[in-house]
C-alpha cells in the first residue's frame, strides 16, 4: 500500500481530477497524436513555437490518472521554456523513470541520478518507476510532445 | 442465496497451485481467465512427462519414441476435434500458434481464393481484432466489402437487418461470445441465416469453447477457432476447426517443411489435409498439453462449468448493483441465460487502469484495456474497462474481494 500511496500522490489526483491546459489549439499550432496501445489512453496534444520558445502547450484526448496528470503537470512545465530546456527537462524526466532512448523502461537501467529539484512538480510521478507497466502512461505525453517538437524543427 | 453449483471449487483449486500463493498476507483472487486461464497440475505434468519420455519431432522418425510423439500430436487432433463434436475429428482440425493466426489462416487461404472485388463478408461490431484485422489487411489487396452487424442498446447484436447483411456476402464471421460484454450470441440462428443466404459461417470461440459445449456438427458452422490457453492449456498452440469439404479445397497458407508431398526446384505439391497448414515443427508438447486440459475439463463437465459460471455471475451483477448502484458500471447485457462471466467495469471519473492497479493491491487480478476491441470500445464510448472474468477456480469469496477492493477504488479516486 505504501507504493500505492507514493505513485498516487495528491498532486498527481489534483491534476487528474484538475487538468490545466485542457482542449487543442488553432493552426499555427501543430497537432500530434499520441496513443499507449496497452491501456487505450490516447493523447492529442497541440503546441505553439514560436522563435524557439513553447508559447502555448494544449492536452486533449482521454487517459489514467498517470497519463492525464503527467500531461496536465507537462503542459504547465514545457510552457514559455526554449525549446532546448524543454528537450533538456524531458532527458531529466526520463532519466528519473529510468526510461532509455526508445522510450521503453529497462530495469537493467539504474536511474539517472538527476536533480529532481529541477523537476518541481513532475518529480511527484517518481512513484510510477515503481510500477514497470505504468510508465508507459507517465511518458505517453513527453514521447507525444517529443513528436511534436521534432515535426516543428523539420519544417 | 442457495448456492446453484455442483462444482467443487475448494478441490479444483488443488490443481492450480498458482492459486495457493499468499502475497502480503493476500490471496491471489484471479479473474482474468478471459484473456488466459491457469493450466492445472495435470496439463503441466502431462507436458513434462511428454518432454521428459517421449520427446521427437513428429511425422519423421520410424524410431519408437517417434512414432509415440506422432501417436500422441495426432492424438490430440482426434480429442480436440471430439470436444466440439467434429464429424471428422482426425481431418478436421488445424494445430495454428494461437487462435489470431487461426483467423489468419482463414483469411488468407480461404479469404484469397474465394473472396475478390465484388464480394461481401459479414462481421460485428463486437469482434475482438483477431477477427476484423486479418479481413482488413485482404480487403486491401482484394477490395472486397465488410459489412457490420452493430451492437444494439442492450448491447446484443442488432439483427434487424441480418438478411439484408447477408444479401450476396460469401462468409459471416461472428464471436460466439463478447470478450468484453459477455454477450452471448445465437450461434444457431446466426449459422441457419447464413447458409439460407448462401454463405457460410466462421464463429470465434475463443470465449465461449471455456464454458459451454459446442457442437460444431449440430450447429452446422462451416469454421471455428479457439484458444487452447483459455480452456486451460497451454499458450503457443491454437485450433482452427474447418469442415472436410472446406479445409481440403483450401490452398497452404504458411510454406516449408511438412506441408507438401513433392518439392521440385520448380513448383510443390502440397500435402493432404490438416498437415497442408502445419508448416514446420508444430506445437507437439503443447498439442498434449491440450489435449490433457480437455480431459480435465471433461471430467468436471462442460455442464456443471457452464452453471458455475452463470451462478457466479449473478451473484456479481448482484452485488455490484447493491454496493455501487449506479457508481460502478457492468458494460454488457443484463444478466441472464445469454450472459457470460466477463463483468467490464467502468467507474466515471476513474480509469480502467487505476481500477486494475488499486485491485491489484487486494491480489485482485484483472485486465484494464480496450481488450483488442477498439471499435466495440468506440461504440460504448469509453477508452478502456478493467475487465473481471471468471474461470472454474473462482467462487463468492473472489467476488467479494473484488468488490472490497472495488469500494477502495471508488474511495481513492472519488
Amino acid at each position: 500500500m505504501a507504493d500505492l500511496e507514493e505513485l498516487y500522490r495528491e498532486i498527481i489526483l489534483d491534476h487528474y481530477r484538475n487538468p490545466r491546459n485542457r482542449g487543442e489549439l488553432d493552426p499555427p499550432a501543430i497537432r500530434v497524436e499520441g496513443f499507449n496501445p496497452l491501456c487505450g489512453d490516447e493523447i492529442v496534444l497541440s503546441l505553439a513555437v514560436t522563435d524557439g520558445v513553447v508559447t502555448d502547450v494544449k492536452v486533449g484526448g482521454s487517459g489514467c490518472s498517470i497519463s492525464t496528470s503527467s500531461g496536465s503537470l507537462m503542459s504547465a512545465a514545457v510552457k514559455g521554456k526554449t525549446v532546448d530546456e524543454v528537450r533538456e527537462l524531458l532527458a531529466t524526466f526520463k532519466g528519473m523513470l529510468s526510461v532509455g532512448d526508445e522510450g521503453e523502461h529497462d530495469p537493467s537501467v539504474e536511474p539517472t541520478p538527476v536533480n529532481l529539484r529541477s523537476l518541481g512538480e513532475l518529480a511527484a510521478l517518481q512513484g510510477v518507476a515503481k510500477f514497470p507497466v505504468r510508465i508507459k502512461c507517465a511518458t505517453l505525453s513527453w514521447n507525444t510532445l517529443a513528436q511534436g517538437l521534432d515535426e516543428i524543427a523539420a519544417r | 442465496m442457495a448456492a446453484v453449483t455442483s462444482l467443487d471449487v475448494a478441490a479444483i483449486r488443488k490443481d492450480f497451485p498458482l492459486l495457493a500463493q499468499v502475497r502480503e498476507g493476500k490471496r491471489i483472487t484471479y479473474l482474468d481467465s478471459g484473456a488466459s486461464a491457469l493450466p492445472p497440475h495435470q496439463v503441466v505434468s502431462a507436458m513434462a512427462t511428454y518432454q521428459e519420455t517421449t520427446h521427437a519431432n513428429v511425422h519423421r522418425g520410424v524410431y519408437a519414441t517417434a512414432e509415440r510423439a506422432t501417436h500422441l500430436y495426432e492424438q490430440a487432433r482426434v480429442d480436440v476435434g471430439r470436444f466440439i463434436g467434429a464429424a471428422k475429428p482426425a481431418s478436421e482440425i488445424v494445430f495454428t500458434k494461437n487462435c489470431t493466426e487461426a483467423f489468419n489462416l482463414l483469411a488468407q487461404s480461404w479469404g484469397l481464393a474465394n473472396l475478390g472485388p465484388n464480394s461481401a463478408i459479414v462481421l460485428t461490431e463486437m469482434e475482438h481484432h483477431a477477427n476484423i484485422v486479418p479481413w482488413l489487411q485482404l480487403q486491401s489487396r482484394l477490395g472486397f466489402e465488410i459489412r457490420y452487424l452493430s451492437v444494439a442498446e442492450d448491447r446484443t447484436l442488432d439483427l434487424s437487418n441480418l438478411a439484408h447483411l447477408l444479401d450476396g456476402a460469401s462468409l459471416l464471421s461472428v464471436t460466439a461470445t463478447s470478450n468484453v460484454l459477455g454477450t452471448v450470441n445465437p450461434i444457431a440462428d446466426l449459422s441457419a441465416a447464413a447458409h439460407a443466404a448462401g454463405a457460410l459461417i466462421a464463429v470465434d470461440g475463443a470465449q465461449a469453447v471455456p464454458h459451454a459445449s459446442i457442437d460444431v456438427a449440430a450447429l452446422d458452422l462451416d469454421f471455428l477457432a479457439f484458444s487452447p490457453h483459455k480452456v486451460y492449456g497451454p499458450t503457443g498452440i491454437g485450433v482452427l476447426y474447418a469442415k472436410a469439404a472446406h479445409l481440403d479445397a483450401m490452398p497452404p497458407f504458411l510454406g516449408g517443411g511438412g506441408m507438401i508431398k513433392d518439392v521440385r526446384l520448380d513448383g510443390f505439391l502440397a500435402a493432404d489435409g490438416p498437415q497442408r497448414f502445419e508448416a514446420g515443427t508444430p506445437p507437439i508438447a503443447e498439442a498434449v498439453g491440450l489435449s490433457a486440459a480437455l480431459a480435465y475439463v471433461s471430467g468436471i463437465g462442460l455442464d456443471a462449468i457452464h452453471a458455475h459460471h452463470r451462478s457466479l455471475t449473478t451473484y456479481a451483477l448482484s452485488a455490484i448493483a447493491s454496493t455501487f448502484g449506479d457508481t460502478v458500471k457492468v458494460q454488457g447485457p443484463a444478466d441472464g441465460p445469454n450472459r457470460a462471466g466477463v463483468l467490464s467495469l467502468t467507474v466515471d471519473g476513474v480509469h480502467a487502469h487505476d481500477i486494475a492497479q488499486v485491485l491489484d493491491t487486494y491480489g485482485v487480478c484483472v485486465r484494464p484495456g480496450h481488450h483488442c476491441a477498439k471499435p466495440l470500445m468506440r461504440r460504448l464510448g469509453v477508452n478502456a474497462t478493467a475487465r473481471a472474468s471468471f474461470g472454474i477456480y473462482n467462487d463468492r469469496d473472489d467476488v467479494d474481494t473484488l468488490v472490497e477492493a472495488l469500494a477502495a477504488t471508488v474511495n481513492m479516486f472519488a
